[in-house]
């Protein structure tokens, strides 16, 4: 950790009282052990998610945007504690969760939900939607069965599905219904924070455009607060008032979606633009800006390049990204970006 | 564009019979014809009856589903007449298939240079040392580092993006007219499917192959595609040059999906949506199959089922909005 992240934590913090925040986090590391030989002793580690800090306020919506092997679904789990950090500090609705024991988290779970990309994988196909949706109100454990019954009825209508659905089972549902089945899991214990993992990924585009709206609506009517976790930049722009953008474990750009979107600094956040094929008949949106396509895969998490991770795919490399890792540094207002073209120091 | 198609589809119907009572439509008489040289794309949501028709063509159709009508012409000769050893010739010779998932395309236990020969020996007599340097010279035309090295190992070494260029050496390792891809990028991510969809564009200039490309994306349609078949019931419901698809659009459907996909540009509050769900294939509704979602519906939409009109020289719409000589 080296000096500058602190103070330009110190930054991002400043501009916000605590009241404004609900999620912190702070330098959070996970490493995942490499193990190998007959003993299985670990030889190496694998940095999924290396040195990452930022903050969410109250009713904000952060999207993470990253390719697979980026660390952002790790990072994801690792907030909600599925996963146990490695180092860091995680900081919720002003309470340090970092170390907490699984037991005493639970109640803070009832504040922090997650909604998974897989609607198929993530619903017991066993149990009706009741039961479904109903489950995590008898494992809080604390409500009469009339006050259950209540609950799930109303967390059913605001997401938009039937009471006569409520005694189906999951299969007899598309993936759309699906996914609002778990919306209606994560909902209706009343969270603050929700983390949508790739929510939308997996449906049509046209039932993903109505579970996008859903958690618009949502989020306005329950001021909720998401971590929103995609690989799609269209859909992570639409529903994001900021945006990280995640590169071998860390960001490598963070900030307000137009700001990122209109003037993206980072050759890879350019890079990733500019390869979406996207409508464009007036050619308004290729005038003025050079397709920049990378070469070369996304290499190992296991063996990260030195300096740079990036720099093996940049078109901008130079001698300084092989030595010095670049930290975040503010170019814009709240427009932070890790690359040592923007470095004049 | 030449005159004599590539590939001729007409009124094919697959269906799949899975009941007694209960037979799914998949693919409900349809019509299109690819030329040399050109891409065009058949796009559609899932159940749209995209992956069928190029099933269909391959004739890679199991039970219980069955091609029941219909003719797939390739260079005058009717796919469906012919045997399955004559239909493997077709395959590979002919035609290339590239397939979403690499992974179950690719044998795991042979290595990638084993693969490759076999193919282009089981296609073309030639000897075990032409083909293997034929092998190698195609993995370096479809842009892989270090193929010597690549020859001898296994599919499960490669990363996805490696994976998909194999498949791309496969397909246009017996120099076929015409190549079919059925989402062939929808598995990777952004950056490599960039380089994979280049990639087809180069090999489809360098051989003047006709690619026929099913997807989902109409992104991926707009900067890669000459033309576009709409699917929705198993049916196609428009059809035209691509840009004029996008800019003149004129089926409901393909309208719902435009407004549903999130804008890079401009910042909108809602999404359009479609209403409700793709109706199962063994359940259409009566009259035109979009009729339960269509904003523009009428009372003989729920009736009957429009044929597909042609509007002008190459812009066809299955909609009775445009009933009459095409005024709207």
């Amino acid at each position: 950790m080296t000096m500058s992240t602190k103070q330009q934590d110190a930054q991002v913090g400043t501009r916000l009282t605590d009241e404004d925040i609900l999620v912190e986090v702070r330098n959070i590391k996970k490493y995942f052990p490499i193990k190998g030989g007959v003993l299985q002793k670990t030889v190496g580690q694998l940095k999924a998610v290396d040195d990452v800090s930022f903050s969410i306020k109250k009713g904000e919506t952060l999207g993470i945007v990253g390719e697979s092997g980026s660390g952002k679904s790790t990072l994801g789990r690792v907030l909600i504690r599925l996963l146990e950090p490695t180092d860091g500090q995680l900081i919720f609705d002003n309470k340090d969760i970092t170390t907490l024991r699984q037991r005493l988290i639970r109640p803070i779970r009832e504040d922090m939900q997650m909604v998974f990309q897989d609607p198929f994988a993530s619903l017991n196909s066993k149990m009706s939607v009741e039961q479904l949706i109903e489950e995590p109100l008898l494992v809080q454990g604390n409500l009469a069965k009339k006050d259950r019954k209540q609950k799930v009825l109303a967390v059913l209508q605001k997401v938009g599905l039937r009471k006569d659905d409520l005694q189906k089972y999951p299969h007899e549902f598309s993936g759309g219904q699906r996914q609002r089945i778990s919306i209606a899991r994560a909902l209706v214990l009343n969270p603050k924070f929700v983390i949508c993992d790739e929510p939308v990924s997996a449906l049509d585009v046209s039932i993903q455009a109505q579970v996008l709206n859903l958690m618009k609506d949502l989020q306005e009517d329950l001021g909720l607060t998401y971590l929103f976790i995609a690989h799609d930049l269209s859909v992570v722009k639409h529903i994001s008032d900021r945006v990280a953008v995640m590169y071998l474990g860390r960001f490598a750009e963070i900030a307000p979606k137009r700001s990122l979107y209109d003037n993206p600094l980072h050759p890879y956040t350019q890079a990733l633009l500019s390869s979406i094929p996207v409508i464009d008949l007036s050619g308004e949106q290729a005038r003025g800006k050079e397709k920049i396509k990378l070469s070369g895969d996304l290499p190992s998490p296991a063996s990260p390049p030195s300096g740079c991770t990036f720099r093996t795919r940049c078109p901008k490399a130079h001698d300084r990204c092989t030595i010095d890792r670049p930290e975040l540094i503010e170019i814009d207002e709240g427009h932070f970006v890790a690359c040592h073209l923007y470095d004049r120091s | 564009m030449s005159s004599e198609p590539v590939l001729d589809v007409q009124k094919l119907k697959t269906y799949f019979y899975l009941d007694q009572n209960l037979v799914a439509k998949a693919v409900d008489d349809v019509s299109f014809s690819v030329y040399p040289g050109e891409t065009v794309a058949i796009v559609g949501e899932s159940g749209s009856g995209k992956s069928i028709t190029a099933l269909s063509i391959m004739q890679l159709i199991n039970k219980p589903g069955r091609i029941v009508e219909g003719s797939i012409r390739v260079r005058e000769k009717n796919l469906l007449d012919l045997k399955e050893k004559q239909m493997t010739t077709i395959r590979g010779n002919h035609i290339g298939m590239i397939f979403q998932e690499p992974m179950t395309a690719l044998n795991p236990v042979f290595t990638i240079g084993n693969q490759l020969t076999e193919m282009i020996r089981k296609h073309k007599k030639v000897s075990k040392e032409i083909a293997r340097n034929k092998a190698t010279e195609l993995l370096r035309v479809v842009g892989i580092p270090r193929p010597d090295a690549i020859m001898k190992e296994y599919p499960h070494q490669l990363s996805g993006g490696m994976r998909q260029r194999v498949m791309i050496a496969m397909a246009i390792s017996c120099e076929p007219e015409l190549i079919i891809a059925d989402e062939p990028t929808t598995a990777l991510d952004v950056t490599i499917q960039a380089q994979i969809l280049d990639l087809l564009k180069d090999m489809q200039k360098r051989y003047n192959l006709a690619v026929l490309l099913i997807t989902h994306d109409l992104g991926v349609v707009y900067e890669y595609t000459d033309r576009v078949i709409v699917m929705y019931g198993g049916q196609i419901v428009e059809q035209a040059p691509t840009k004029k698809l996008l800019s003149l659009t004129k089926h409901p459907y393909t309208n719902g999906l435009l407004s549903s996909l999130p804008n890079m540009e401009e910042d909108v509050e809602r999404l359009g949506t479609i209403k409700g769900t793709v109706p199962a294939a063994y359940n259409f509704p009566a009259g035109c199959r979009f009729s339960t979602r269509c904003p523009a519906v009428m009372e003989k939409c729920r009736q009957i089922n429009p044929p597909l009109l042609q509007l002008d020289a190459d812009h066809f719409v299955r909609c009775h909005l445009y009933e009459d000589g095409g005024d709207e």
